[in-house]
């Protein structure tokens, strides 16, 4: 079944006089389970692609399908339901609630799923072990390096087991090791739990793990390998 | 639901004090703002109570009952049309707080040097004692002892203007039902001091059979008057009055017998009701302001929790909610300061520097700062309602957050 179907999408933005096709005419599907990755050079449209899969932001035109839905014309809080319950999502920066701790933060989507205390209790901690770090738990971002914060994003995104998750270089921040570890999380949960990954990076490493690649530019897809994964 | 409450509530309670400093500030507004409306309340009422009640102690009562023309005309030849002993009948057991019946009407006083207009009352002092403003125990000489008592008390004022004293002679005058003088000598037995001066040189106590007799009326009266609990209170009375007496009378609420007065309260009321209002106003440019600055501080957050599925109205909800702890906190220390400053000050605060300008209101020179529940209820309900209102704006601008430029923006 396909996950996620994009249909003729196009975005533009005004930057100064310019206008700027974040993506053209793009259409794209995602069976459920893969493991796609995005890569471009900056501006190359990937972001853009990520955020109109997760209903962020809306496409001038087109058709966003998750899941046999289609969301591109839904309201602000059928979508806010939607990303709720099926997506996962790693942002680039500034992913977490400052005054939340590292465990409040993971545990805070599955508080507004309205996942009993005792189970996310334990979930978080479960996850927070998983990403490496034990014991920080009650740390807040403040007290946590840029790296520890971008693991406690990931655990967030994928602690409540969503169908699809989309991460926006969820390596980017993280020293080798660290990124093994995540990237092994990532192939887990997409082999064992048939979590669908989009993700976009630049790191070689999640490319090789990647059962798809798609290369974009101008807000095209201009490159698409199948491959085994590593 | 309870869960997004609780993370909700979670989350406003720890930006509340993420700034510490602008907080505490504005939670200091919002105390001296509560404290303020209260105090000052208490104090307006308390005036208001006091001249109030010290206006219901001196004539009206809560309910009168009069001859119809007594009002327009009050001559002795108004009399209630049912003698004493029958209103005896029907009042006795009626389960009034107090009630009595007295003559009431202008005469003229006078003693070897002056003369005065005043207004005789004619009274059973027991009967009375709840309902007059006289200190039976503070009056010097001694108060009248009963409705056939021949001596007659007068004010200190009064005394000092006819100048004379305990225990000489005066002579009353008034009009009987044929419109001929009645006069006699009465001696006088005691001196009443009044909180309000005027009340000293204008009333003149003596027993009602004995003016009964001087004014020549068998036991007619002008007057039942009726004491109820509370004089805010006083339609279940007058409707209970109403029922004891035939259609030949006019029963009177306090309100119309004083319209002066009955006016004031209600101005006062709505008085009060506009100093909460605005104190608030004043407060919730603080409070709005405050809220603003909170949400744009704070736009990738928001941008951040809309993008992993929070809804918008929960968003607003947070931001309500952050509102109310702040007023709630604000309110809690503001009416225990209030509490804390007029229990100490209930035993009466001297204003006699400006006790004439008082007494020309009918005002007491002590104040007594009333504490009333319904006043506390009453601000602690405008500031929250209208706290909440405030808050909506603020909030609703963060629930309008598209969460991809809330999340990119550069701060």
């Amino acid at each position: 079944m396909t996950a996620v179907r994009c249909v003729n999408l196009c975005k533009t933005y005004r930057q100064g006089e310019q206008d700027i096709k974040a993506l053209d005419h793009l259409s794209m599907e995602v069976e459920e389970g893969g493991f796609v990755c995005l890569s471009s050079p900056s501006g190359g449209g990937k972001t853009t692609l990520l955020n109109a899969i997760g209903g962020l932001d809306k496409p001038d035109s087109g058709e966003v399908w998750i899941a046999g839905q289609r969301i591109d014309n839904l309201g602000k809080g059928d979508l806010a339901e939607l990303r709720l319950h099926r997506i996962g999502f790693v942002f680039q920066a500034f992913n977490l609630i400052p005054v939340l701790s590292a465990r409040e933060n993971v545990e805070f989507v599955m508080q507004v799923q309205g996942v009993p205390v005792a189970e996310r209790r334990a979930k978080s901690m479960e996850i927070l072990e998983e990403v490496g770090l034990q014991g920080l738990e009650d740390r807040l971002p403040s007290e946590m390096s840029g790296g520890q914060q971008q693991r406690v994003a990931v655990a967030r995104a994928i602690v409540s087991n969503p169908a699809l998750v989309l991460a926006d270089e969820p390596t980017a921040n993280l020293d080798s090791k660290t990124a093994d570890g995540l990237i092994d999380l990532f192939k887990h949960l997409n082999e064992h739990h048939g979590t669908t990954f989009i993700i976009a990076t630049h790191d070689q490493r999640v490319m090789a793990y990647a059962k798809r690649l798609v290369r974009m530019l101008d807000g095209r897809i201009v490159e698409e390998v199948e491959q085994n994964a590593a | 639901m309870i869960n997004t409450l609780r993370i909700l509530t979670l989350l406003a309670w720890r930006n509340l004090w993420r700034n510490h400093r602008r907080t505490l500030i504005m939670l200091g507004a919002v105390v001296v703002g509560v404290w303020a409306m209260i105090f000052m309340t208490a104090l307006t009422m308390g005036m208001v109570n006091d001249m109030i009640e010290d206006s219901i102690s001196v004539l009206p009562g809560h309910v009168q009952v009069h001859h119809p023309d007594y009002l327009d005309d009050p001559n002795i030849a108004n009399l209630l049309p049912m003698p004493d002993a029958d209103i005896e009948k029907t009042f006795a057991n009626a389960g009034f707080r107090a009630w009595s019946t007295r003559i009431k009407v202008p005469a003229v006083v006078s003693s070897e040097r002056e003369s005065r207009g005043v207004t005789l009352l004619g009274i059973d002092p027991q009967r009375e004692r709840p309902m007059t403003f006289v200190d039976y125990d503070a009056v010097e000489g001694r108060f009248l002892e009963g409705p056939a008592d021949d001596g007659i008390v007068i004010g200190h004022k009064l005394a000092d203007t006819l100048e004379t004293e305990l225990g000489k002679r005066i002579v009353l005058m008034s009009q009987d039902p044929d419109n001929d003088i009645a006069d006699r000598g009465f001696r006088v037995v005691g001196l009443f001091h009044a909180d309000v001066a005027a009340y000293e040189e204008q009333y003149v106590f003596a027993g009602k059979q004995t003016v009964q007799k001087l004014l020549g009326v068998g036991d007619g009266v002008t007057a039942i008057v009726v004491l109820g609990d509370d004089y805010r209170d006083v339609e279940p009375l007058y409707d209970k009055v109403s029922a004891l007496v035939d259609g030949g009378v006019t029963v009177s609420r306090w309100t119309e017998l004083d319209t002066y007065l009955g006016t004031m309260l209600r101005v006062m009321d709505g008085f009060v009701l506009v100093w909460v209002i605005v104190i608030f106003l004043a407060l919730s440019f603080g409070l709005v302001n405050t809220l603003v600055m909170a949400v744009f501080e704070r736009v990738r957050e928001i941008g951040l929790m809309l993008a992993l599925g929070m809804k918008p109205s929960s968003i607003l909800g947070q931001i309500v909610i952050e509102s109310m702890m702040l007023l709630i906190i604000g309110l809690a220390i503001g009416n225990l300061l209030a509490w804390v400053t007029i229990k100490p000050l209930e035993s009466g605060i001297d204003i006699s520097v400006v006790a004439e300008g008082m007494a020309m209101m009918g005002a007491a020179s002590v104040l007594y700062p009333q504490l009333r529940l319904e006043d506390v209820v009453l601000a602690n309900t405008v500031v929250l309602l209208m706290g909440f209102f405030a808050s909506l704006s603020p909030a609703w601008r963060a629930s309008r957050f598209q969460p991809i430029e809330a999340i990119t923006k550069v701060n």
